[in-house]
């Protein structure tokens, strides 16, 4: 679910993050603060304006006096919390999980339509994965171009399930979802029917927009053409949510 | 209804059955179903007819522990315990006539198995007290045997404060495996605001190699329905669930039978047993996703969603079941509470170690002479578990390890078997106590292909939400599935190893956590077997 509005009385708490000295209202999570403040924290499965998901781990990180690693977009602030974004093992980790994410599917920049506009390429690069270490599983994926509009790349997917949380909470058609378990997970319309017969699709394209890599496109576009525009969705969000 | 009118019930079942001297139990529950117990009931029940006995009884009870050896037939007074009875194994529906024959006069030599023997009698059955003595489909059975008591003392002579008191006196740690203190959950729930709230069974056991809460359902179902109905009572909910994986058919059978019957008798329902407490269980079926055992993914499925887990906090006890709070706690948790409330928390207390209090079943499994279920108390040495009790490795063959927790725990080299198993012991081993499977395995076992094994199951059993759990468990089985067929490089090892770090430290919930901790304990331990199989230096 959203998280809940803000609430008219609530307190504010000062903590500690990369050694700054912050302030931030006792409801928000650590990434909007780290955000708010411009503390880079890498995520892929968060955007503001969708529920709070917690799939992708890429956020995660230290807080003192706790030994268990916490991910920025599900954990709260706390009074006197001291958070550290940027150490040695936590970029280790990063580094990791987007080499997991690369091995796992075809996520070949030279040959994808998102080139030069994908998040997950941008993260690489900032996370400094110049070649991974693991070796890539080669399945190939079904592409299902059967909508008149868009194209799904199931190879191109990282299963951030994006485009199934604004499908169901801000355009409220929930014609996304995900099927299977593991890496066989993937993402689906309806009940696994090809999306140009989809029954619930509304053709309004925001799964398309907020997909961070080229799994979701228009179809026509060219190599690099493939922009995204996210703005609308924190103005959608907050105005569904003020009703 | 008050503590008179049960213990009148009581008596006129007894009274029923008065003319009964000597009974013959069969075990029914799923593992001697499986080897064929319920022709033998049959074959009994006939040959008992036809000898026109009245004063012996054939009758259907739960399990009796020691599967390997099934079926098994027990023939006893009536009130005597497993440990006083004749008992016979792996019978076959043949042997019903001279059981039957036996039953008054000298027991059968060629089926018999020993009852003095350490299997039974190092046991100390709290959970399983019941487990081979009661028809589990009886009702009256169970309320002959002082069931239901502690659910009418609670209601009608304890506030829930009081019961809150006992349970925490008693320092019951949750059975599923964590491990956390079952007073502290369940009065952190009785202290959040009152309105809905919800307690839940947990009986998603999924774990491979483990049957305890399959056969406590099966032997046992008012107990853990009674245990619910007093958590009900203590934290102020009024609706309950049992979450029971359909793999389970046999228990599941026999928990709506139970929860028919007890809504019937008054035991469950609008105003139990006349008092203005009230509460409604009903069964949720898992489909089979190991991952639903996590409460946060158990809830979510409850709640007709697909069986994943969300991020903690917030916990269950704040924000559970429709954002309600929400008590979860395992089959045997829930199993444990009437004894407590009939007996006292501090009786409860003076069984096992100083940090895990009472007793704990254990699913014996592998390469053990004794497969089947035990119940010890805390703090026995895992030596006495294995050689003892389980009676040691069959075929003259060596001991090498044993595997505690299931693919969340580890495995155990011969060096630490005379540890006292308890939650606080196993962590500082590496593995967990987990919710009791132990899996032997002898020297013919390579813990590198152990190891794989766990991960292939983590790896399929992941639900695929985070990406460590998802896809570091691919990558991991690939390396183990490399390595066992000898064509891994060191190189691969320290990724290995790596990755387990990386899973471990980063993933969503449990099972990804935990899904190194096979590999992790079996290099601990065992780390010459992986190098054994590495390649060369190039």
């Amino acid at each position: 679910m959203p998280l809940p509005t803000p609430q008219p009385n609530v307190r504010v708490v000062t903590l500690r993050i990369d050694d700054r000295d912050l302030s931030a209202r006792e409801d928000e999570t650590l990434i909007e603060v780290c955000r708010e403040n411009r503390i880079p924290i890498p995520s892929l499965c968060h955007l503001d304006g969708l529920s709070v998901w917690g799939g992708c781990r890429l956020c995660m990180v230290e807080i003192a006096g706790q030994g268990r690693l916490v991910a920025a977009c599900s954990t709260r602030v706390a009074e006197g919390m001291e958070v550290r974004t940027d150490t040695e093992r936590l970029r280790h980790y990063r580094r990791t999980i987007v080499e997991l994410l690369f091995a796992e599917r075809n996520h070949v920049c030279s040959v994808c339509v998102s080139n030069g506009h994908c998040e997950l390429q941008t993260l690489a690069q900032r996370c400094g994965v110049d070649h991974v270490r693991l070796p890539y599983r080669q399945v190939p994926y079904p592409v299902d171009s059967s909508h008149e509009m868009f194209r799904l790349d199931h190879n191109r997917c990282i299963l951030c399930t994006r485009c199934v949380r604004v499908c169901d909470e801000i355009e409220g058609a929930h014609t996304w979802d995900v099927m299977n378990r593991g890496s066989d997970c993937r993402v689906i319309t309806d009940l696994a029917r090809p999306w140009g017969e989809s029954e619930t699709c509304t053709s309004c394209g925001k799964c398309v927009q907020v997909c961070p890599t080229g799994a979701l496109v228009k179809q026509g576009t060219s190599a690099g053409e493939m922009v995204k525009d996210q703005h609308f969705l924190p103005i959608l969000a907050r105005r569904r949510h003020a009703r | 209804m008050h503590l008179e009118d049960l213990a009148e019930q009581a008596a006129q079942y007894r009274n029923e059955e008065a003319h009964i001297e000597r009974e013959v139990r069969v075990c029914v529950a799923a593992s001697c179903q499986s080897s064929g117990s319920l022709p033998v009931l049959e074959a009994l029940k006939s040959a008992c007819d036809s000898r026109g006995a009245g004063s012996c009884k054939v009758k259907g009870v739960g399990c009796m522990g020691l599967c390997s050896a099934g079926p098994l037939v027990a023939v006893a007074d009536k009130d005597c315990d497993l440990n006083e009875s004749v008992l016979y194994r792996d019978v076959t529906p043949d042997d019903a006539p001279d059981i039957m024959a036996g039953v008054c006069g000298a027991p059968v030599e060629r089926l018999r198995c020993p009852t003095d023997q350490p299997f039974f009698s190092r046991q100390h059955r709290i959970v399983l007290e019941h487990s081979g003595l009661i028809d589990p489909e009886s009702l009256r059975g169970y309320i002959a045997v002082g069931g239901y008591a502690a659910l009418i003392r609670a209601l009608t002579e304890m506030t829930p404060a009081d019961v809150l008191r006992e349970v925490t006196t008693s320092g019951l740690r949750g059975r599923g495996g964590g491990g956390y203190p079952t007073g502290l959950k369940w009065s952190t729930i009785a202290k959040m605001p009152p309105g809905q709230k919800y307690v839940v069974c947990n009986a998603d056991e999924g774990d491979p190699g483990a049957f305890m809460d399959r056969a406590v359902l099966e032997s046992d179902p008012h107990r853990v329905l009674e245990g619910m109905a007093i958590a009900a009572y203590a934290v102020g909910a009024s609706k309950g669930y049992v979450y029971v994986r359909a793999e389970y058919p046999l228990a599941v059978e026999r928990l709506e039978t139970a929860i028919r019957k007890a809504r019937r008798a008054g035991f469950l329902g609008a105003k139990v047993a006349d008092t203005q407490f009230a509460f409604e269980v009903e069964i949720r079926l898992g489909a089979g996703a190991f991952v639903c055992g996590e409460e946060t993914a158990l809830m979510a499925s409850i709640e007709g969603l697909r069986g994943q887990p969300r991020p903690r906090p917030p916990y269950p006890a704040e924000s559970g079941l429709w954002g309600c709070p929400t008590l979860i706690n395992n089959v045997e948790t829930f199993a444990n509470i009437a004894p407590i409330i009939r007996e006292g928390g501090d009786w409860f207390a003076s069984i096992g170690t100083e940090g895990s209090k009472g007793t704990k079943v254990f699913a014996l499994a592998g390469k053990i002479k004794n497969t089947g279920l035990i119940e010890v108390p805390m703090g026995t040495s895992l030596r006495d578990i294995i050689e003892v009790i389980g009676g040691g490795i069959p075929d003259g063959r060596a001991f090498k390890a044993v595997q505690t927790g299931g693919p969340s725990g580890g495995c155990i080299p011969e060096a630490h078997l005379d540890i006292p198993v308890d939650y606080d012991s196993l962590k500082t081993l590496g593995t967990i106590m987990g919710s009791g499977g132990m899996i032997v395995m002898d020297e013919t076992s390579c813990m590198v292909d152990v190891a794989r094994f766990f991960m292939e199951f983590c790896m399929s059993e992941s639900c695929g939400k985070c990406i460590p759990c998802r896809a570091g468990t691919w990558q991991m089985h690939a390396l183990l599935d490399t390595l066992t067929k000898g064509r891994g490089t060191r190189a691969d090892l320290a990724l290995l190893e790596d990755l387990c770090e990386v899973v471990r430290a980063t993933s969503l919930c449990g099972l990804g956590q935990t899904a190194p901790n096979p590999v992790l304990s079996t290099l601990r331990y065992f780390r010459d077997e992986y190098e054994a199989k590495l390649l060369p230096d190039a």
